[in-house]
């Protein structure tokens, strides 16, 4: 469905209602090392914490309430039991409430970006967001993808990569700057639409602990995929994780000559 | 000049590579110690020769011996750039036998010597004073052994800290002590000047952890007490006379220290108070609510935090306030800490008068930033121009009267009184700020502080050490008695005194 909403709307009416992304990964400070089986890497008693991007989805929500563009905030997690302190940390940032899609321990490995998006398209169904805010990727896995299926499953506009999120010169829509390879680019999307954040899209508030202490109190609520009625059938096998090869030690050459000499050695010049 | 690499990554920033301040005294080098210090006689050492620079040449080869003035000038200067020495030499041998040989010439010569591993000490004891030969245990950098079952690690001295705790960390283990210079002390220095630092709350001293050290004594003879065993009750404990002798009793070469298993889940919660009674009741509670888990415990007062924001350009995530306090658990459950540290939060929340203000690191980006707050203030003091650091150990309640009493004293003639420290060890660190190095306002702080903080029973130096800075001041916190049994103990291993003279022990 397509429902805009103007600037008369934005200020009177309750704002728009945000769904934001959250997804529990092993904190990016964390020396990553693989499993002695090569099926995939050690997360046992390792730190976790949320995705940094999701981190600034979060803040963005946070934010876009404080400026009384948006009424309500929700953020939404799918993942193991321990995602819940994952929704806490953003409760505590300033969400509403929460909704913890778990995925039982023996799914959980195999869980891929196409069942993460079923999942929120059918939240959506039930929770009708304006705007959906996801990070731009996970860093555990770098896929890229759930925004952008999400977008495409709920036929939704999209803008990725966002540095910043402002309503749009006419009012109706959002305008969203992105950060392209090329450089930025400027585009209006109508809501309900789909937006992922970039890294220069803001800089994370700390919890404070009034928050903190509040979070406990917010309302989280439990699904479960079955009642969502979503298929978690794995597309993807993983084969092998393995380390990136070790970088050889370099050399280092005195003259033109050596450094010749030692080319013609390796084959590289003839 | 040593640079302090900083182990954690960076906050919101540039990952931070602290270089050495550049002294403002003069816009470059700063007074020559015996300058400052006139009263200080060089004593009956010999000169070196042509001859013994050839032995020594012959000893570590030509490579290892340092003989040009720009290079030799960096070992004359300590960290905190209030010291220059007028060594001509600097020797970096490679194996204890070396050493051994080294000192061994030195005490049939009489020459002076000052042992220097990362020269991070902070009270002029790292470097020499005339022209001591500097002997650098750098290039001694061996890790030796981790035993993983038993958590002994043992090490050459010159390993640097933070390295170590590296290696520590690949087998699960953790060193059993952290301090702001662990990009660049070594672990001899740590063991020399019995370092304590942030986690000895939780951890103990390295009087506890250290099993074993090997040291060569100013005779030149290898005193070999490299034990890996928790217990042995065999004699007197001769390396406990090493540990903290400041270099004074002989070089440590080598060390075995008992490393505690590295925690699975640290936290980190970072509060706002407004007097000092609230923090004190913080700490209490920190004790009863997080007890097992405490791993750390520091206080900073506002000037210190007025300083780190302004010259450092860092930010503080909460508003203003009179005290901050880290407060940091380390344990083996996640879900266990952070529920414990759920109730110590609620408690201080509600606690009358207590924390108003605060926050608990989520992530390791957050935990790095909130600890720099506290572990550069050095670093940005520095920038206010020259530095009068003191540490000292006090009754908890009297801990933040003797900066309030200290700031009065001085009003008008210093940038800022700075007040932190380690508030579960009793420790306050107290600085001064001002642009040049003067005089006059030394004179209004010593002895004066050291008065006041003897008085009331507590020590001029609580783990810094005395170095060159303190010496005089060492009654103050020792009886006389005990003082001449520690000369006697000096004389007894050095009778020709060259093992860092000028230094721990006073004059006579």
């Amino acid at each position: 469905y397509i429902h805009i909403i103007n600037k008369a709307d934005m200020a009177a009416s309750k704002g728009l209602k945000i769904l934001v992304g959250c997804k529990r990964v092993i904190d990016y400070a964390v020396k990553v090392r693989v499993k002695p089986d090569r099926s995939g890497v050690v997360t046992e008693g390792v730190k976790h914490s949320m995705n940094p991007f999701d981190e600034i989805a979060v803040e963005e929500a946070v934010r876009m309430k404080e400026k009384k563009l948006a009424g309500e905030a929700v953020a939404i997690s799918v993942g193991p039991p321990q995602s819940q302190e994952t929704l806490r940390t953003a409760l505590a940032m300033g969400i509403d409430r929460a909704i913890h899609v778990e995925i039982p321990l023996a799914q959980l490995e195999k869980l891929q970006p196409i069942h993460v998006s079923k999942l929120l398209a059918k939240v959506c169904e039930s929770e009708k967001p304006d705007l959906v805010i996801l990070g731009k990727q996970a860093i555990d896995d770098d896929c890229n993808q759930t925004g952008q299926m999400l977008a495409a499953l709920l036929d939704w506009p999209q803008a990725t990569f966002a540095s910043k999120i402002e309503p749009s010169q006419d009012s109706k829509q959002l305008r969203v700057t992105r950060e392209v390879d090329g450089g930025m680019e400027t585009i209006d999307v109508s809501v309900p639409a789909v937006v992922t954040s970039d890294l220069r899209l803001n800089e994370p508030r700390y919890a404070t602990l009034p928050n903190i202490m509040k979070a406990k109190k917010k309302p989280l609520a439990k699904m479960s995929p079955d009642q969502l009625g979503v298929d978690l059938q794995p597309r993807q096998e993983v084969i092998s994780v393995e380390d990136p090869p070790v970088r050889k030690a370099g050399a280092k050459v005195e003259s033109v000559e050596d450094l010749v000499g030692k080319l013609r050695e390796k084959g590289l010049v003839k | 000049p040593q640079l302090l690499l900083r182990r954690r990554p960076a906050s919101a920033g540039a990952f931070a590579l602290l270089a050495r301040p550049a002294s403002s005294a003069s816009g470059g080098l700063p007074p020559l110690t015996t300058e400052i210090h006139p009263g200080i006689k060089r004593g009956a050492f010999s000169q070196l020769t042509d001859a013994d620079v050839s032995a020594f040449e012959a000893i570590v080869g030509g490579d290892h011996v340092i003989k040009d003035a720009d290079e030799v000038l960096s070992y004359n200067i300590d960290w905190l750039r209030i010291c220059r020495g007028q060594g001509q030499l600097v020797l970096r041998p490679k194996t204890t036998e070396e050493v051994s040989a080294i000192v061994r010439h030195c005490n049939k010569r009489r020459l002076a010597v000052v042992p220097q591993g990362g020269n991070t000490g902070l009270v002029g004891g790292s470097v020499p004073l005339f022209d001591e030969i500097v002997i650098s245990t750098s290039r001694m950098n061996s890790l030796l052994s981790i035993d993983p079952v038993s958590g002994v690690l043992v090490a050459e001295a010159g390993c640097v800290l933070e390295q170590l705790d590296r290696e520590a960390a690949s087998q699960g283990l953790m060193m059993p002590l952290d301090l702001g210079a662990k990009g660049s002390c070594q672990i001899g220095g740590n063991l020399a000047t019995n370092a304590g630092g942030l986690r000895l709350l939780r951890y103990g001293s390295l009087r506890g952890t250290t099993l074993g050290l090997e040291a060569v004594l100013p005779t030149g003879q290898v005193l070999d007490c490299l034990t890996t065993l928790r217990k042995d009750n065999t004699g007197y404990d001769i390396k406990q006379l090493l540990i903290g002798s400041e270099g004074t009793l002989g070089i440590i070469t080598k060390a075995a220290i008992l490393c505690p298993a590295r925690p699975k889940s640290v936290q980190l919660a970072f509060l706002g108070l407004d007097s000092f009674q609230a923090v004190l009741d913080t700490y209490r509670l920190a004790r009863r609510s997080l007890g097992e888990i405490l791993s750390a415990f520091e206080f900073i007062d506002s000037e210190s935090m007025r300083a780190v924001k302004k010259n450092l350009g860092l930010s503080c995530p909460l508003g203003e306030h009179s005290f901050y306090v880290l407060a940091e658990t380390s344990g083996s459950n996640e879900t266990h800490d952070r529920e414990k540290l759920d109730g110590f939060i609620e408690s201080v929340m509600s606690m009358d008068g207590c924390a108003t203000d605060g926050t608990v690191a989520q992530d390791a980006g957050q935990f790095a930033h909130l600890w720099s707050l506290r572990e550069r203030i050095v670093e940005s003091l520095l920038v206010d121009g020259y530095e009068y650091k003191y540490d000292v150990s006090l009754p908890l309640a009297d801990i933040y009267r003797l900066v309030e009493h200290m700031r009065t004293r001085l009003d008008g003639r210093v940038i800022r009184t700075a007040g932190y420290g380690h508030l579960g060890d009793g420790n306050l660190h107290l600085n001064f700020t001002t642009p040049k190095f003067d005089a006059k306002v030394l004179e209004l702080i010593e002895p004066h502080v050291f008065d006041w903080v003897r008085d009331r029973r507590g020590s001029v130096s609580a783990e810094h050490g005395l170095g060159l800075k303190k010496s005089q001041y060492i009654r103050h916190s020792k009886a006389d008695f005990a003082v001449r049994v520690m000369a006697e103990v000096k004389r007894l291993l050095d009778p020709n005194g060259i093992m860092n003279p000028y230094k721990v022990l006073p004059d006579e």
